[in-house]
């Protein structure tokens, strides 16, 4: 059984295939790395897996379950949780309530009008026991808004935890940290327990390297080359991409 | 301190018919209540769902000749209310299905020309509607014995209405589904990706929103005795979203007191001043240029700006990082 696995994935804008004949496979508990130069279609697979984007041709399947035509939010309900590289919070509210309304989209209370969400203390409760795991809970009820940019990516993971969901999407969760702040964000994800998948995209290579175990080049919309940390990095073709040789 | 502010403003505002002097002014305090829970309404597309209606007079006008149409073919004051807010709860899931296809400038072009078909309706449609001339009720409804023919007792109605829709937008900001909704307005596309149903969620927001918009329409219906074409207008949309955001959108007073302005202004100063339209847009660019959020939300920016102004600086406390503090 694959966690996820991406067949024969088309997506054109346009005239401009973006992805082509994508094929993915990622074992469950896998630490899987996607690098790729700008342009390469790392982002616009993570949309069609996450459903914000249909594809037009080839299929996606979690946990040997055909999600290719699931909506996006229910796509969310079956496990599959991302952040952005762009950060998506909601600026004015507290740290606090932004987990809460991650873990609130998984639950039907949100649908209701009655009681008062300041009260419900279970659900509150796990936001702050999910905000202490990326170590933000003396900051709980600070608007987002007044943080800085690590901490805004700290919670970005947050927000994909609290969900507790079976594959993580972290779309270059190190883009514009200092390397403390990395390290701080490296740790964090390295101490997500293996029953959770992850497949990252990202650019910075030291970080990224010692944490995956399986390597994905993308270029131009292909996998170029796939395998171990070892084999990707002397591959020529990666070289070649990479270093222009 | 808020449930003590809470009760002095109910007693002030149960005892308006005892010390404000003359029907007139109950009047005009009556429609300072219905179109403030006709702003109340709009306030929860505008501000909560971040969707700016400009149809809303459609809903406030259904409501109004559904009510009228039902009581001059006979019926009951029950079935009238019931009928109109059942009619308009159908036309506004009318409405959102159109209208929800698009978000932001596309949202207000498809209300706008929903608000204009019912403007249409009520003019030309003239065996339903009358046309021009409108049509006119005999009587307003005494329920529980209650008689609201004279102007207190319509006032004390329609608070009561009044004081039940405010606790309704107190209880729906505050619950989760009011979080869901806000969420929309800021982050749509994560709110998806975090399981909403966003559209859903904008759906039965709009509802709600319509919902209010009835009952206020209804009450107009009642307090004129009449509806004629000038109630669905564009300016009648245009009016009730300018109330909505002079007085601050997304807030609970916000609405309220932007009505109250909007219906003094209306009426009271056009007693005064010929060109009282003239006076109302000056006053809104004034808001717009000084308090952009809208009088409630700038008033409380100015009142805290004072007050730290006030203080000397040394009293403020420096925030601490890690949360303790001092020696």
């Amino acid at each position: 059984m694959t966690a996820l696995a991406v067949r024969n994935l088309e997506k054109s804008f346009g005239g401009l295939r973006v992805i082509d004949a994508v094929n993915l496979a990622v074992e469950p508990g896998e630490r899987r790395l996607i690098i790729g130069p700008n342009g390469a279609g790392k982002t616009t697979l993570f949309n069609l897996v996450t459903g914000e984007l249909r594809p037009d041709g080839g299929s996606i399947t979690l946990f040997d379950r055909d999600i290719t035509r699931v909506p996006s939010r229910r796509r969310a309900h079956l496990g599959i949780a991302r952040t952005y590289q762009i950060i998506t919070l909601f600026p004015r509210e507290t740290l606090l309530r932004n987990v809460t309304l991650s873990l609130l989209g998984l639950s039907p209370l949100r649908w209701n009008p009655l009681v008062r969400l300041e009260r419900q203390e279970a659900l509150i409760g796990r936001a702050r026991e999910v905000l202490a795991r990326v170590g933000l809970d003396h900051l709980a009820g600070r608007p987002v808004g007044q943080t800085s940019y690590g901490e805004r990516r700290r919670v970005e993971v947050a927000m994909a935890l609290a969900q507790d969901p079976r594959v993580l999407l972290l779309d270059e969760p190190f883009a514009g940290l200092s390397i403390e702040e990395r390290r701080d964000v490296l740790r964090l994800v390295t101490a997500i327990p293996r029953a959770v998948t992850i497949v990252m995209i990202e650019h910075d290579m030291d970080v990224a390297l010692d944490f995956a175990e399986r390597i994905t080049v993308l270029h131009l919309g292909e996998v170029v080359v796939e395998g171990t940390r070892a084999e990707v990095v002397a591959h020529p073709r990666t070289r070649k991409i990479y270093l222009g040789e | 301190m808020k449930p003590f502010a809470i009760a002095i403003a109910v007693v002030i505002l149960g005892t308006v018919p005892l010390w404000v002097g003359g029907t007139y002014y109950v009047n005009v305090a009556s429609q300072i209540l219905l179109f403030g829970i006709f702003a109340l309404g709009v306030n929860v597309l505008v501000g909560y769902a971040g969707l700016v209606t400009l149809g809303h007079a459609g809903l406030f006008g259904i409501a109004a000749y559904t009510g009228a149409r039902l009581l001059t073919g006979g019926h009951g004051h029950v079935v009238a209310a019931a009928g109109a807010v059942v009619l308009t709860l159908v036309a506004a899931a009318v409405f959102a299905a159109l209208s929800l296809r698009g978000t932001g400038l596309g949202f207000v072009m498809i209300t706008v020309a929903l608000g204009q078909i019912v403007w249409g309706i009520a003019y030309r449609w003239i065996s339903i509607t009358n046309g021009d001339n409108g049509v006119s009720i005999t009587g307003r409804p005494s329920p529980l014995g209650l008689s609201l023919a004279s102007a207190a007792g319509f006032y004390w109605a329609t608070l009561s209405i009044f004081l039940v829709a405010v606790a309704s937008m107190a209880i729906f900001v505050a619950s989760p589904f009011g979080a869901s909704v806000r969420g929309t307005r800021d982050q749509p596309r994560r709110m998806n990706a975090l399981g909403y149903h966003v559209w859903m969620t904008r759906f039965l927001a709009f509802l709600f929103s319509a919902f209010w918009s009835g009952v206020a329409g209804l009450l107009f219906l009642y307090y004129n005795q009449f509806v004629s074409p000038q109630v669905v207008a564009l300016t009648a949309s245009a009016e009730v979203l300018l109330m909505v955001i002079s007085g601050g959108t997304g807030t609970l007073l916000g609405p309220i007191v932007g009505a109250a302005l909007v219906v003094v202004m209306k009426s009271v100063a056009s007693a005064y001043i010929e060109r009282w339209n003239f006076v109302l847009g000056a006053i809104f660019v004034a808001i717009v240029v000084f308090m952009p959020e809208g009088l409630v939300p700038g008033t409380a920016r100015l009142a805290r700006w004072v007050w730290a102004a006030r203080r000397p600086p040394a009293a403020t406390p420096v925030p601490v990082a890690d949360g303790k503090s001092g020696p």
